[in-house]
């Protein structure tokens, strides 16, 4: 039953792995772009999320508000940083997103007696536990992994049966041909930016519950990185799988290893994995020719 | 403008293409000579650090910058190299032999680590390399028995034929030694074979392989002489601060110096010793302009990262070529003078490309 509960356990950390790597899978197929802060991201909608608590809002409706404002942080992101420098090389970019996560984090950090405090986010199921045949487990590792189930859902929906989802796969396949298609593969860059920041800012309000509002929180992002590799770099359904993957690992390597290792055991699954099989589990396999 | 007319094919590799280069680099090497006579003794410790930053930019930009793999875990390298040498010279071993251990280990395990490189591209690599990078900064602060744990470890001069170099000037003549030694070694290597089938390798990785270079062992000698270099960096930086614990050698830091290659210039020598003045001479110019800001904005903690991201989003959106490249720019400027047009070094190809499939 202790291994169950902590299989649990480390399945809701791995749902927020996965989402934050779904963020980074998103919008790596959509602009080639690896966005090393999207874990500032993540920071900034949980800091949204508390600032619109902390204005009066109940947790529900502060959830769909840091939500929408962040999905237009990231539209805005991709106008102004992203969009003039397409074309550069892909490690310039990077550079960029690195050069953002520290603005992000240094931002908070100077908001005088906000930013370097820790905050907590009052959920309202905090501290409930449910009880299933001898099984504890936390209300909020539940939501998480409920969250995280509508919003693959909502997200498998958008790209198998709106016109907007398909254009994304379209443009996230071959941008050339989506031109000629007719599909405004920028506006949609655009929005692909805005929907990984919201998914972002899901993931931070699940997660906040557990482990408090503060600037530094975003360096989880770098976790998801060993997530997208292990699910495969540009496989959606693969983000979440190598999420949930690294999740457990994490929790079991830390229940059963000595102290220490649990904080590399995702490191060590990643570089197993990019020895082993660099494409990842779901990974497309693609070859170009000269 | 000086036009250079190459009459002999020596001219196309030689170290200087004019007399003079050979002039302002042999100035800028005597004011480095003679510095310690001027400069009071703060300004030679910052002097000391841009040196050995400098050797560790050098040994990135030989990684990143001409060979195109590109680490986010050369921190860790650095580190390998301070506990080797704080380890051995603990044990009394002789600072010469010491420094060459500590070269040759983080080279060896740069070694290691170039391996998965062989499999992985792009930011792949790069992913590869923050694992790397995350293990070894835990292995720093668990094993306790060799590195002090995070409680850290205290390093001592170090002593060279007889004489402790514990005078800020000595141990600054050690490292404009090592600096110039490493970036002289760098620039000589670039130029030979060895060096070319490196940029051929940035450039085309499939053009490389069908011109005949061995993508396997020119990566894997890239990535370990890059490590090697930048474990001495990190032995010249474990004696200068004196004290080394893990998180000096975090992930964080090699983000720091992937920033300082990066605002320095990527793919030029002249811009990894910018981008080593950049990261030691911005918290400075901080503390100074700091007297003049709001109280507000003063006391705020994040003000240097803040600094920091937003010169390199600025670099990065507006002058990709880095401060090198600012530079070039003004240099051209000034030999031209009424000719300079604005579109000169504008890049010729501007569409979006695809290095997914590269």
């Amino acid at each position: 039953m202790l291994l169950l509960q902590i299989v649990v356990a480390g399945v809701a950390q791995g749902c927020v792995y996965g989402l934050i790597a779904l963020g980074f899978v998103l919008i790596y197929k959509a602009t080639e772009t690896v966005n090393f802060a999207q874990g500032e991201l993540m920071m900034l909608g949980a800091f949204a999320g508390f600032g619109f608590m902390a204005l009066g809002l109940p947790f529900w409706m502060a959830g769909v508000a840091s939500v929408a404002a962040m999905a237009l942080v990231g539209l805005g992101l991709e106008r102004v940083l992203i969009r003039p420098v397409l074309g550069q090389p892909a490690f310039s970019i990077v550079m960029l997103t690195f050069g953002l996560g520290y603005v992000a984090r240094s931002g908070i950090t100077m908001l005088p007696g906000i930013g370097t405090e820790t905050h907590m986010l009052a959920a309202p199921y905090k501290g409930a536990v449910l009880r299933a045949g001898g099984v504890v487990m936390a209300a909020e590792h539940m939501v998480i992994i409920g969250a995280t189930a509508v919003l693959c859902t909502a997200l498998w929906m958008l790209f198998r049966f709106t016109r907007i989802g398909v254009a994304m796969q379209a443009s996230s396949q071959n941008q050339l041909a989506a031109y000629y298609m007719g599909i405004p593969v920028q506006k949609l860059n655009g929005l692909v930016w805005g929907l990984a920041a919201a998914v972002a800012t899901v993931a931070g309000l699940l997660l906040a519950p557990i482990t408090f509002v503060h600037a530094n929180m975003g360096f989880i992002g770098l976790k998801a990185f060993p997530a997208a590799i292990v699910g495969g770099f540009s496989s959606l359904p693969g983000a979440i799988v190598g999420g949930i993957v690294i999740g457990v690992v994490e929790a079991l390597s830390g229940f059963y290893l000595p102290e220490g290792f649990k904080d590399v055991a995702p490191y060590v699954v990643v570089l197993i994995m990019l020895t082993v099989k660099p494409t990842g589990l779901f990974g497309e396999r693609a070859r170009k020719k000269v | 403008m000086r036009f250079v007319f190459k009459t002999h094919y020596d001219q196309d590799i030689a170290l200087a293409r004019h007399g003079g280069q050979r002039f302002w680099y042999g100035a800028l090497l005597a004011a480095l000579v003679l510095a310690p006579w001027v400069v009071p003794e703060y300004g030679i410790a910052q002097l000391t650090f841009v040196l050995i930053y400098g050797i560790v930019a050098v040994a990135l930009m030989l990684l990143a910058g001409f060979t195109g793999q590109f680490s986010i875990g050369h921190a860790a390298f650095m580190g390998v190299g301070a506990y080797t040498e704080a380890y051995l010279g603990a044990r009394g071993w002789p600072f010469p032999l010491s420094m060459a251990c500590a070269m040759g280990l983080s080279g060896a395990v740069g070694l290691v680590v170039g391996l998965p490189a062989l499999r992985v591209k792009g930011m792949y690599l790069g992913i590869a390399t923050l694992s790397f990078g995350f293990i070894v900064e835990e292995v720093m602060s668990r094993w306790e028995s060799v590195t002090g744990g995070s409680a850290g470890k205290s390093v001592a001069s170090p002593s060279l034929f007889g004489w402790t170099l514990d005078s800020p000037a000595a141990f600054y003549y050690l490292c404009l030694f090592c600096t110039v030694a490493s970036t002289l070694g760098v620039l000589n290597l670039l130029r030979a074979s060895t060096g070319r089938a490196f940029v051929a390798i940035r450039d085309s990785e499939i053009s490389a392989q069908s011109m005949g270079i061995q993508l396997a062992r020119y990566k894997s000698m890239s990535f370990s002489l890059s490590a090697a270099l930048a474990g001495l960096g990190g032995a010249l930086y474990a004696h200068k601060i004196q004290f080394i614990s893990p998180e000096q050698f975090s992930v964080v830091q090699s983000i720091d110096l992937l920033l300082m290659v990066v605002i320095g210039g990527l793919g030029s020598m002249h811009g990894a010793f910018f981008g080593a003045v950049f990261l030691i001479g911005m918290p400075q110019l901080i503390s100074v302009a700091k007297d003049y800001l709001p109280e507000s904005i003063r006391q705020a903690t994040g003000l240097q990262g803040l600094v920091y991201g937003a010169v390199l989003i600025a670099f990065v959106m507006l002058e990709p070529m880095g401060m090198y490249g600012r530079w070039l720019k003004i240099r051209t400027w000034l030999e031209l003078y009424p000719f300079y047009r604005r579109g000169m070094f504008k890049r010729q190809k501007s569409f979006q490309k695809s290095e997914r499939l590269k």
